[in-house]
């Protein structure tokens, strides 16, 4: 626990990658393979269940280091962070016991079966013979939100670097549901038959955004343009008539799209397609905020599945009758895509209505280029992906043979009203904004927005709140409207929920529009027709 | 009330005397250099001794009178002395008496001794104004031997990879405590000019430190690999810093106990080394003083208060002012490096 609390500690602080990599190869090669299994595990999101309550957790908390509960609250809030929290506030610890990673790991798993007294004693004890950083590395694995600064990429990289591997092999091999209580580190990394494990997804290849002039990008015609559509990322897999739906996210969503239970015994043994699951109104695309709805819900009712039907827009092939492609170039690819899906269509119309393919669309210009980007959101899409003709399905974010190209992101104008001190990362600055839209004469909240502005501004805005504060709740500040901000989002959905009805995804700050007085931002209404134009499209 | 809190700072209608006025005013007694706590404009101005060359140098050619700790001069019956804070060198906790009520104002302090301030001594009283830059418990200071041990550890190890170690504290106080707890035997030790500035000053007042070499435009990039720079907070993140490529950076402030802060500055180190009590500092400094009386200011003012009053028992009410306890923004002052 100590060597893995001292990794945790060095991944936290730097921000650089050969650091971390640095790190972690150091810390595989003093581990045992247990350890290094369990390692691999956490940093790839692979974290236990919480076993205890956090309220749980506080109370025993409070006892120890006799903190009221108001207090425990306030510094809460300052540290904004409960693991954190709990860390800073136990008394010192009397001695000191160095668990191993599997140790601990397995007595949090007992630690489930326990009563609750029992529960208390245990964790008490616990943290009394842990330093600081092992305590706080024990009470994010305890409070199941363990999270750790570091890319499943650098992992693989090191890996690779102290096993002697080549990093695309050890992606794929880390995808999947393996969990430590499965599998050992030597039949993960080394296990001749990768297949043996019908659920394992490929790793997905990924864009960045476009960022070379039009002209580097050479001969258009050998570029493959398609929509980059705006739902989940998945991957489905039908192996030995086995259905698995992985999301980007490497989440097994396969119970959520019961649409596609009628690919298990349509499709070839071995097929895997990549795409993005949306949901459709007939041929239409629907907006995003449909979707969000259905993954929302527990169960899945006959109205939630009819009101929002789910289809797949098939972008990629990466393995065909058993055979992994993605070494073929991505003409070769999408030519079996399109005669796998023909041949689908053939022989069973309604497993083939859920699966659509991703249309492709010729530019000669730069312009037509923009054009079809423009239209792109009608189609609720978010722009346009670039792929180069000759492109292997490669593994990770690459520049170079893929490209996206996003549209821009709505703005509005908005008012700051409250401030809020921010959590953890920003817990000794007002950085969390709530902004206004009129309304009658009136500003109503519309949406919060904490990032965008660079540190010098945060600073600035700041000591601006301190000094105009109006009123204060709790840990919320009203302000003087004064301060307009250009707010940047994804999209906007109506939402019978907020004050303003309408909610935004993804907003962020994208100015602050010093140039602007208060009766220069924006209105409720033009936040209403922007959901009416982009719903209507023209 | 001997002592009230108005809009220009917090006054003594019976001396007619502000302690760190934040406006204009005829007389003001300073508890310490700091940009907060010692503010340009006013007619006449009271210190320790300590702190009139860098009141000086901030302010100009002030109207000043120094004073000894427990000195006492007496305006219009009040008795006032002033008594060390241990905050930085020079800084003082103000004592007024009248007519047997005792009032003492500590401005900033801390209870851990730094090597370079007179250490704090608590005043018994019957009214205390406080600071609560730290003012809950999550704020334990580890001890600073152990904090100066690893920054000495952290400046070897970034000499074994070639690099420059560059350590960020404020100009007045934590640089100087920095420098005087460094190992001149791992190597050379430089100075940004706003620091080598109060190093010199302090100097002529009679503190004794390692030696250090200002760096000025042309001092030669090569000279810095494994060797440290002490800078103020105005240098993180500037065109300044690229002559030490490859560095890595520390910072040293009490807020470093924080993790959410420490990712923030985005600081190769953060060193946990702060110029204010702690907690359990705070708790000790408020029980010592006897005071019934307690005025919280800066810092957490109503969770400190509420807490004085449950547990110490305590009349305790919070007090708006304007000071900014241990800022670590870079522009909250407009010298960018001076600040608690
Ligand atoms: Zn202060
Ligand atoms: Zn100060």
């Amino acid at each position: 626990m100590k060597k893995f609390a001292e990794l945790f500690t060095v991944l936290d602080q730097t921000t650089k990658t050969n650091e971390k990599i640095e790190a972690l190869v150091n810390y595989f090669a003093i581990s045992d393979a247990a350890d290094a299994l369990w390692t691999t595990a956490l940093l790839t999101g692979r974290k236990p269940k919480r076993t205890v309550k956090t309220s749980e957790l506080k109370l025993w908390a409070m006892e120890l280091s006799g903190v009221s509960e108001w207090l425990f609250e306030e510094s809460y809030h300052v540290v904004g962070d409960l693991a954190e929290t709990i860390t800073l506030l136990l008394p010192p610890s009397e001695s000191q016991t160095d668990y191993s990673l599997t140790g601990m790991m397995a007595l949090l798993k007992t630690l489930d079966k326990e009563p609750e007294a029992s529960k208390k004693n245990i964790i008490q004890e616990i943290w009394m013979q842990l330093n600081t950083a092992e305590r706080f590395v024990f009470n994010k694995l305890i409070t199941g939100s363990f999270r750790v600064g570091v890319s499943q990429q650098l992992i693989i990289k090191a890996l690779a670097k102290h096993y002697n591997l080549v990093e695309s092999n050890v992606t794929h091999r880390l995808m999947g549901n393996w969990l430590p209580a499965t599998t050992t580190l030597q039949h993960l990394l080394f296990n001749p038959d990768i297949q043996e494990d019908l659920s394992k997804p490929y790793p997905f290849y990924l864009a960045y955004q476009l960022d070379v002039p039009f002209a580097s990008l050479n001969n258009i015609q050998d570029w493959q343009i398609e929509y980059k559509y705006d739902g989940i990322r998945g991957q489905i897999i039908v192996r030995k008539n086995e259905l698995f739906i992985w999301s980007r996210g490497e989440e097994l969503m396969t119970d959520k799209f019961p649409e596609f239970e009628v690919l298990k015994n349509t499709l070839p043994d071995g097929t895997v397609i990549d795409g993005e699951i949306l949901p459709f109104n007939g041929d239409e695309p629907m907006p995003f905020h449909i979707m969000q709805t259905r993954i929302g819900r527990k169960n899945l009712s006959k109205k939630s599945l009819s009101d929002a039907p789910l289809c797949m827009m098939c972008y990629d092939l990466l393995e065909y009758n058993g055979v992994d492609i993605r070494p073929l170039p991505l003409s070769e690819r999408r030519a079996h895509l399109e005669t796998l899906i023909e041949t689908l269509k053939s022989n069973n119309l309604a497993a083939a209505a859920v699966l659509k393919l991703s249309p492709v669309f010729e530019c000669h210009t730069e312009q037509q280029l923009i054009d079809l980007r423009l239209v792109s959101r009608d189609r609720m899409c978010e722009g346009l992906m670039l792929k180069h003709k000759d492109s292997l399905y490669e593994a990770g974010r690459r520049r170079g043979k893929w490209w996206k190209w996003k549209i821009d992101p709505l703005t509005v104008d908005g008012v700051l009203i409250y401030a809020q001190k921010g959590h953890g990362r920003r817990a000794d600055l007002y950085t969390d904004y709530t902004f206004a839209v009129w309304h009658h004469n009136e500003l109503v909240p519309f949406t919060k927005a904490y990032s965008g502005l660079t540190d010098k501004e945060l600073v600035e805005v700041d000591s601006w709140i301190k000094k105009h504060t109006k009123e204060k709740f709790g840990p919320v500040r009203s302000v003087t409207p004064e301060l307009v901000f250009e707010i940047a989002f994804e999209g906007i959905n109506p939402s019978p929920r907020h004050k303003s009805g309408v909610a935004l995804r993804f907003p962020r700050i994208l100015r602050w529009r010093k140039d602007k007085k208060i009766e220069d931002a924006n209105h409720k209404e033009d936040l209403l027709n922007l959901i009416q134009q982009l719903s209507n499209p023209a | 009330m001997l002592l009230k809190f108005d809009p220009y700072g917090i006054y003594c209608p019976q001396a007619n005397v502000y302690i760190d006025p934040w406006k204009p005013v005829k007389n003001a007694i300073i508890t310490h250099a700091h940009a907060d706590h010692a503010k340009w404009g006013n007619e006449n101005y009271l210190s320790h001794h300590l702190s009139i060359p860098i009141l000086k140098f901030r302010l100009g050619d002030i109207n000043v009178q120094g004073v000894e700790y427990g000195e006492e001069i007496i305006i219009n019956g009040v008795k006032i002395s002033l008594h060390p804070a241990g905050h930085i060198p020079g800084s003082a906790q103000v004592r007024l008496e009248y007519k047997g009520e005792i009032w003492c104002a500590s401005g900033d302090y801390k209870l851990q001794l730094d090597g370079i301030s007179t250490p704090f001594e608590p005043v018994r009283c019957h009214h205390f104004v406080t600071e609560s830059t730290f003012g809950l418990p999550i704020y334990r200071f580890p001890d600073s031997q152990t904090v100066h041990q690893d920054m000495n550890d952290w400046w070897l190890k970034n000499k074994e990879e070639e690099k420059t170690s560059v350590i960020i504290g404020y100009a007045l106080g934590k640089a100087q405590r920095i420098i005087k707890h460094l190992d001149p035997a791992i190597g050379t030790i430089y100075t940004h000019g706003a620091v080598d500035n109060l190093n010199r000053i302090l100097e002529k007042t009679g503190l004794e430190l390692p030696p250090t070499k200002r760096i000025i435009s042309d001092t030669n990039k090569s000279l810095f690999k494994g060797n440290i720079v002490v800078a103020p907070p105005s240098a993180i993140g500037s065109p300044w810093m690229k002559r030490f490529l490859p560095y890595s950076v520390a910072i040293c402030s009490g807020w470093m106990q924080l993790r959410g802060t420490r990712r923030r500055k985005s600081a190769d180190r953060g060193f946990v080394l702060s110029d204010h009590a702690d907690w359990a500092g705070l708790n000790q400094a408020i029980k010592e003083t006897g005071a019934e009386n307690v005025y919280v200011t800066h810092g957490y003012k109503s969770a400190f208060a509420k807490w004085l009053r449950e547990n110490l028992h305590i009349n305790a009410v919070e007090v708006d002012t304007l000071y900014e306890g241990e800022s670590l923004n870079e522009s909250t002052t407009p010298e960018n490096e001076i600040d608690s």
